[in-house]
């Protein structure tokens, strides 16, 4: 399999720039630390030369970001990487009509797994100076040297949990080509479904009540691309931090993921970028188990123009009273 | 002596044509429903959205019931088909929050059935009255 590194894609990303195919280029660039990467836009061979930048802490999802730049009215297309994970979000919008499908070169790429630095950090502590990542994980840190760790025990949530290598959308495709898998993604949804209400309960109020409602889930949530939000009405009642443990959270976080069930592809961005850390992909995943389980098997993404579940219905839908129940006995 | 009596507040979201119909006609016919339910009337039931429910519940309300007309009859041909399965994923997931499950409920009323509309809502009533107060989904800012 064709190792997909910075060389392969800036030399793409050049070709296609000189050629005229492209007059941009969505890439990666290096953040303040060398595992913080931000997206950024690239227009030159010079740019990305220099600043380009590709390694496995690159997770972003890239297609919210073709709402905006297919919008504007610059000339010639955008060229974008697309891990398959992202050809869904890619596949959701399009068929939302939320972007100009003529105006992006989508370039598939090959993934193996993007790796979480919280998971770097719980296990080699503070001091992290840098990170490579080749074929092992090397952690260069301030206080003990140079460890060495295994990429499966750091990859990121949603990785960890892959749902697909396949690529549903691409112009061209770099690397191979994977499969749909079957994950076991639904495992921990389960579990907690499992547990007493009281349990559940408790559970929510340790995650949820640790959100700063920073809004972070929402901006980088590529289903979430309204451009009036509800959540920036400072009438809802909702914009708020509250200041004790209340229900303003819960209605928050709930209210987030019911406005993305039956469109959520589950590419996990939300708990990724999550500064504290609270599993707001498991709110997702239960709707979509849910939907899997009331109303067939639904992936949000895999197929264009495919009619959402919630914008459906059929005439013996499961009533609200069964859903609920559907769990006991 | 007085005894201080858990009284809770029930919101009722009836569609226009069908269940506030029925709540009329269960008026008409003398049925009775206890007063702790307050109805908000709505042009159809898919007009609920969830933060309705939510919010309810914020501002104090112990329980909330949609109801509806009966699949099938909807006056807008499909509304109570989408308000469905919205609410079937939204309880579901309020259950999930370990939320009780009782709280919520989906009944669909035709504006004939006065007599269902009655007896909905006093098993509703006590079910609530059971359950007591809303303690976990209120928001301490809105008590008075």
């Amino acid at each position: 399999m064709q190792k997909i590194t910075r060389d392969v894609l800036i030399e793409k990303a050049v070709s296609l720039l000189s050629d005229g195919t492209v007059s941009r280029v969505l890439g990666y660039k290096k953040g303040d630390l060398s595992y913080d990467i931000t997206p950024a836009l690239f227009t030159s061979k010079e740019q990305l030369e220099k600043e380009f930048v590709f390694n496995d802490f690159c997770a972003a999802n890239f297609a919210k970001y073709l709402v905006k730049e297919t919008k504007n009215q610059t000339e010639g297309k955008v060229l974008v990487f697309l891990k398959p994970c992202d050809t869904y979000s890619f596949n959701q919008l399009l068929t939302e009509h939320r972007f100009d499908r003529e105006k992006v070169y989508a370039v598939g790429i090959s993934c193996d797994g993007m790796i979480d630095i919280n998971k770097i950090k719980a296990i080699v502590g503070d001091g992290i100076i840098s990170v490579e990542t080749d074929e092992k994980i090397k952690v260069n840190t301030l206080y003990d040297g140079v460890k060495e760790l295994d990429k499966n025990d750091v990859l990121l949530e949603r990785c960890a949990n892959c749902k697909s290598k396949k690529h549903v959308a691409y112009d061209e495709l770099l690397g191979e080509d994977g499969e749909v898998l079957d994950s076991n993604r639904f495992d921990q949804v389960a579990e907690l479904e499992k547990m007493s209400a009281d349990e559940r309960f408790a559970f929510w109020q340790n995650e949820l009540s640790r959100c700063i409602r920073c809004n972070a889930c929402r901006d980088a949530c590529p289903a979430c691309t309204c451009e009036k939000c509800v959540f920036d009405n400072p009438n809802s009642g909702v914009e708020n931090k509250s200041p004790a443990n209340s229900f303003e959270e819960q209605m928050f976080h709930i209210i987030r993921a019911f406005h993305v069930a039956g469109r959520c592809t589950d590419c996990g961005e939300c708990s990724r970028v999550c500064p504290q850390h609270i599993p707001l992909h498991l709110l997702n995943r239960k709707f979509i188990k849910d939907i899997n389980e009331f109303y067939g098997d639904y992936q949000a993404g895999a197929i264009v123009g495919s009619r959402a579940p919630l914008v459906n219905y059929t005439k013996e839908d499961i009533e609200p009273i069964d859903a609920v129940n559907k769990g006991d006995k | 002596m007085q005894v201080n009596e858990f009284k809770p507040k029930i919101v009722a979201f009836c569609c226009n044509w069908c269940s506030y119909a029925g709540a009329d006609l269960a008026g008409s016919n003398r049925l009775s429903y206890p007063a702790d339910v307050k109805i908000i009337r709505v042009p159809c039931s898919c007009r609920v959205n969830p933060m309705f429910i939510l919010r309810a519940f914020q501002r104090g309300a112990d329980g909330v019931i949609l109801c509806g007309c009966h699949p099938g009859d909807c006056h807008y041909t499909s509304g109570n088909y989408f308000a469905r399965r919205r609410m079937a994923l939204l309880f579901s997931m309020l259950d999930y929050l370990g939320i009780e499950k009782e709280r919520t409920r989906v009944e669909w009323v035709s504006a004939a059935e006065g007599a269902k509309f009655s007896t909905v809502m006093n098993d509703f009533v006590q079910t609530v009255t059971a359950l007591g107060e809303n303690k976990r989904l209120e928001d301490l800012r809105c008590k008075r």
